[in-house]
């Protein structure tokens, strides 16, 4: 918060600076290199510290999560799943969970004019993108923390154990997918009437390429008979994922700024 | 009064020229000629397929309908990307015609796949059709698209949001087509896995159909746009025609900032909007700005 005040005030300093003196280009350009990371860094800390302080949506994600578990195994009267069904028990749950966080994301900055506050700063407005995803998949990571271990606790027929690391890459890879598509569907439905109605509406038809790969790749994991011996997740839905990350990492980056102009 | 009166003299030849049609009777024509040469072909020249028959002839519609209406979805997304590079709006009222044509050729291909699979396979849906879910899921994706058009109120933010939106879900398309693809490619033997083992007849047929959509599909657009400039037209000149009527008197009291809506009809469109605010938003880019309906 205090850097990005620095930053705001650094303005009208740079501004009587490049009355007084001319900047030679090179010095700009390097400023305003560093200034693109602090900002994100800056823009970060903030996030963290305001969700540590108000507790606003993790603990809301990882409870949705909880109930969710329970719903399911009254839903498909199993206490206990494996494979395919609880790979796709832990997708969606993660999913829905992460859509509440979504939804949560910028509502402060519309309502309380973090917005107009960021806009003043002479910074890139793809920090703002940057340091949200980064916020999005700490939640993300908080979030997973907590559910998959109560998944195994409740749900889960199959040792975690062995699939432990397969897993965590796997949801690794997906949550950066969801951190991207997420923060960038967010800043649209924040600025529209019904932004509650149309954040999930957007989001979820673009998340199916990640519920496709990633329960395709975790489902052999999460049975009795894999002892870890068979190794990771199929190389091959890791690499749609990847690709995933990839593809809407850059274009949601690039088409973020478009969003921040009023 | 001569300043401003000058461009709505020149807005009045460019509708002239539009009224004519820029293209359109041409366009329209070959598109009967062609659809009827393709229809002509698939119900009298192309021998019926040896296992389906009669029903594979709906392949005909089915596949052109899908692959005009992926191709839109993505020339959608690009002409976006010229919206946010250029600023015009006219170039959002092309993205949004292209996408919500798209849209309806969509529907057409579930609604055709849904026939076919009812005919071949007996169900009304089979999720091993990868074609058919890929198309389910970005009509449900694009089916978001006017309503997050309607839910922002402030036009040039609307084709903004809508811009980055149709980028996005452009560069979706052929990714999710992937995904799917590759998830189901092992279930599920293909009728037709590709157009190289099709046979010369039923693949010329199949290029003249899809030639056919294609110059539909450009039809409809050019049409919708023309309508659309149209009506702009039309409205502007019948709010000029309202102020010389209503005559001078209510110009001098015309608050300054309507004039940044339209340059091009200044005065008439202050005019318009000195006499109530719950006038629409004025003219110039009238049609383009304002949710396209």
């Amino acid at each position: 918060m205090s850097e990005l005040q620095q930053l705001a005030a650094g303005e009208p300093a740079d501004a009587s600076g490049a009355g007084a003196g001319m900047d030679t280009s090179a010095d700009t350009g390097a400023r305003a290199q560093t200034g693109f990371w602090s900002a994100v860094g800056a823009l970060l800390r903030k996030e963290l510290l305001v969700e540590l302080r108000t507790l606003e949506s993790v603990p809301g994600m990882s409870l949705f999560a909880l109930s969710t578990f329970a719903v399911f195994h009254f839903a498909l009267q199993r206490s206990s799943v494996e494979g395919d069904l609880a790979a796709g028990i832990l997708w969606v749950t993660l999913l829905f969970a992460a859509i509440l966080g979504v939804n949560r994301l910028f509502v402060a900055d519309a309502d309380q004019g973090g917005f107009d506050a960021f806009l003043l700063a002479p910074v890139d407005r793809s920090a703002l993108f940057v340091a949200k995803a980064l916020a999005l998949l700490a939640y993300l990571a908080v979030l997973e923390l907590i559910a998959v271990p109560a998944f195994a606790l409740l749900l889960l027929g199959a040792p975690l154990g062995p699939a432990l690391g397969g897993l965590a890459g796997t949801l690794a890879l997906g949550d950066v997918g969801v951190a991207a598509i997420g923060t960038l569907i967010a800043a649209i439905a924040v600025r529209t009437r019904s932004r509650d109605l149309l954040g999930p509406l957007l989001a979820l038809p673009l998340f199916v390429p990640i519920v496709i790969a990633g329960s395709r790749a975790v489902a052999p994991l999460l049975v009795q008979a894999h002892r870890g011996a068979g190794g990771g997740p199929p190389t091959r839905w890791l690499l749609t994922l990847g690709l995933y990350d990839l593809l809407f990492g850059l274009i949601a980056y690039a088409v973020f700024d478009f969003l921040l102009e009023d | 009064m001569d300043t401003p009166s000058r461009p709505a003299g020149g807005s009045r030849t460019a509708s002239r020229t539009a009224a004519r049609g820029g293209g359109l009777g041409v366009l329209a024509i070959a598109t009967v000629v062609t659809m009827t040469a393709a229809l002509g072909l698939v119900f009298f020249w192309v021998p019926l397929e040896a296992e389906q028959g009669f029903l594979q002839k709906i392949f005909y519609v089915h596949v052109p309908l899908a692959i005009v209406a992926l191709c839109g979805f993505v020339l959608g997304g690009l002409l976006a990307i010229q919206h946010l590079r250029t600023r015009d709006p006219r170039w959002d009222v092309r993205s949004y015609v292209v996408i919500h044509t798209s849209l309806i050729f969509a529907v057409g291909t579930l609604l055709t796949g849904a026939i076919w699979a009812k005919g071949s396979w007996g169900h009304w849906w089979v999720w091993s059709e990868p074609t058919l879910v890929s198309f389910l899921i970005i009509f449900l994706l694009y089916a978001t698209y006017q309503p997050l058009r309607f839910a922002i109120e402030d036009p040039e933010r609307q084709s903004r949001y809508a811009s980055v939106f149709a980028i996005t879900a452009g560069a979706f398309v052929p990714l999710n087509y992937v995904a799917v693809n590759e998830a189901t490619a092992y279930v599920h033997p293909r009728v037709f896995s590709s157009t190289s083992n099709l046979p010369g007849s039923m693949a010329l047929t199949l290029l003249v159909s899809l030639a056919a959509m294609a110059l539909l599909f450009a039809t409809l657009c050019m049409y919708e746009l023309t309508a659309k400039r149209t009506r702009a037209q039309l409205r502007a000149l019948r709010r000029r025609l309202a102020d010389e009527g209503e005559g001078a008197r209510s110009r001098p009291r015309s608050p300054a900032p309507a004039l940044g809506y339209a340059p091009a009809a200044g005065a008439h469109v202050s005019a318009a909007s000195a006499r109530g605010p719950a006038q629409p938003p004025p003219l110039g880019a009238a049609g383009a700005r304002r949710p396209p309906l």
